[in-house]
């Protein structure tokens, strides 16, 4: 076990507890608990921290992987229009009317994100080429876009309206243990297979023919990349609605960490996303505001300021 | 130990090329541009399926490999030198390793031998940013080499390099072929190839217009009638030089 990945290890282990004594009701850890703190402590505070961990945990691994796939450090698990599948599902769900019902929108998302998946696998084919595959991955998020902008305006009741847009900021807040048994089971699977993709991953590096003369077998590479991606985004906007950056900053700022070849770069990424949604969403939880602060917003305003810093940062580079 | 075209053909880029590759020596892929020399060795690498014909590495046909063992004899150095990565030279060349599953030691080892015999030892921790063209061309042949093929492709591997750094790359391919790695370099520069190489193979549009010896397959003849240039070769056999 390398440095990073026992330190990001020892950070969680203990920001779990933390985060489960933090929110509008702090727990003092050396007196008992009443009945009431009890429930808070299982029914909310615990599958909130599980999932934080878990989405947290595939955004990471997700960005990692497709940082290393497009070999490419801006790249983002968004850019497959898995997301937006997704999220273009759950919006469908409120149309049924449905919606508060514990598995219709959960069902719907990963509808949705399985529909994103099988066109782009559809759209790329068995050519394995990247730059088709990005093409394909991005026309698929601007169509579920639109289709969603479209499935909104047309919304039956202003109140619908309402409610597809707060879940669409993503949020943590009133998820329970339902989120939990198919988010945990669904992210690690996805997160097992990017695994898996690390050493055609590394050969990427070297440009695609040269993968390929090592003995990388793009078609499967495509494949593992549009299911370990597929899986552990969809799994986390169903849970979870869109929450952004976290792909694209954890892979980002561990890179330097790492020996920097991308299989070397999933695990610690996964274990710093899980981190940092943790962190972030007790942030929200203890922030004084009239309402909590939706997790997709706060990652947001942390996310843009840091990738002005990085752009100017690289401005510097080239100037 | 071979590895063969058969009347290799694909479409707009080669029409009917049967040649066969010795191991141990280096030999030249000559041509002008078009002529379907990159062609030919993604072909031979495994890369490009051919229309028609057949490639064959030891009386079997190329496609009949699985991938990675197909990787483990073949090495393929591209054209173009890329790396998307700021790693060090040393994992740069533990990717080479990728399609053997022998163990850490035997990658060790075999990730060692190859930094040594290109004169990379004390580059071993540097980020390959940091090297200078003629180290980082080094560094990436290094990455072929760790792989311990018995045949060694590579795309143009002088471009780019000044004339010291192609005249020390050219020595480690023949050390190399004397070490029984049949290699197959694609060469623009006609005196490197007739001087360097122990066949040379000349492709006009997509077929073999000259096989053999370097002296003969690039013959002032055959310069004219490819490269429609009219040029004579001064100097002795090995230290040749192309005058127009």
């Amino acid at each position: 076990m390398t440095r990073p990945v026992a330190l990001l290890l020892a950070l969680i282990a203990l920001a779990v507890p933390l985060s489960l004594l933090a929110g509008r009701v702090w727990f003092d850890p050396f007196s008992e608990l009443s009945s009431n703190a009890l429930i808070i402590l299982t029914e909310l505070r615990l599958p909130r921290a599980v999932l934080a961990v878990t989405l947290g945990a595939g955004l990471g691994a997700a960005g990692a992987a497709m940082q290393g796939y497009l070999r490419n450090p801006l790249a983002d698990p968004g850019l497959f229009g898995i997301a937006p599948g997704a999220a273009l599902g759950a919006v469908l769900s409120f149309w049924t009317g449905w919606a508060s019902t514990a598995w219709v929108l959960p069902l719907f998302a990963l509808a949705g994100a399985a529909g994103a998946m099988a066109l782009l696998g559809l759209i790329a084919g068995r050519t394995g080429s990247v730059m088709l595959f990005t093409l394909a991955g991005m026309m698929i998020a601007s169509l579920a876009g639109a289709l969603m902008s479209l499935a909104i305006s047309l919304s039956p009741t202003p109140f619908a309206m309402s409610e597809i847009v707060t879940w669409l900021m993503g949020a943590l807040a009133d998820r329970s243990w339902h989120e939990v048994w198919f988010a945990v089971p669904l992210t690690l699977l996805g997160i097992s297979l990017l695994l898996l993709a690390g050493r055609a991953l590394d050969a990427l590096s070297l440009g695609e023919a040269a993968a390929r003369s090592l003995g990388v077998d793009p078609a499967r590479l495509q494949l593992l990349m549009i299911a370990g991606v597929g899986l552990t985004v969809g799994a986390g906007v169903a849970a979870a609605g869109i929450i952004g950056f976290v792909g694209l900053i954890v892979p980002h700022l561990l890179r330097r960490f790492t020996d920097r070849r991308p299989s070397s770069l999933i695990l610690p990424s996964a274990l710093a996303g899980a981190l940092l949604l943790l962190v972030a969403d007790s942030l929200c939880r203890v922030l004084p505001l009239a309402s909590e602060l939706r997790l997709g917003i706060a990652l947001s305003l942390l996310g843009a300021p840091f990738f002005l810093g990085l752009l100017l940062q690289m401005r510097r580079g080239l100037a | 130990m071979t590895l063969s075209t058969l009347d290799l053909i694909l479409p707009a880029r080669l029409a009917g090329v049967s040649v066969d590759f010795q191991p141990g020596q280096v030999t030249a892929i000559c041509g002008p541009n078009g002529a379907g020399k990159s062609s030919l060795l993604g072909c031979l690498a495994g890369l490009i399926p051919p229309g028609q014909g057949e490639v064959t590495l030891d009386q079997t046909p190329l496609s009949a490999f699985q991938p990675r063992t197909r990787a483990q004899a073949i090495g393929y150095l591209p054209q173009q030198g890329e790396l998307a990565w700021d790693i060090s030279v040393e994992t740069l060349a533990s990717l080479g390793r990728l399609p053997w599953n022998a163990g850490a030691q035997a990658d060790a080892n075999a990730v060692a031998a190859a930094l040594d015999a290109l004169d990379l030892e004390a580059f071993r921790q540097r980020p390959v940013s940091s090297l200078s063209g003629g180290e980082r061309a080094r560094a990436l042949l290094a990455r072929v080499l760790a792989g311990e093929p018995r045949w060694l492709l590579a795309d143009e591997p002088l471009a780019n390099l000044d004339l010291a750094h192609q005249l020390a790359l050219l020595g480690q391919f023949r050390k190399l072929a004397a070490s029984g790695v049949g290699v197959v370099l694609v060469l623009h520069d006609l005196a490197q190839a007739i001087n360097h190489a122990d066949r040379v193979v000349v492709l006009d549009a997509g077929q073999v217009a000259a096989d053999g010896p370097p002296e003969q397959a690039l013959a002032a003849a055959v310069i004219e009638r490819v490269w429609k240039v009219s040029a004579r070769w001064l100097g002795e056999p090995g230290q040749r030089a192309l005058s127009i």
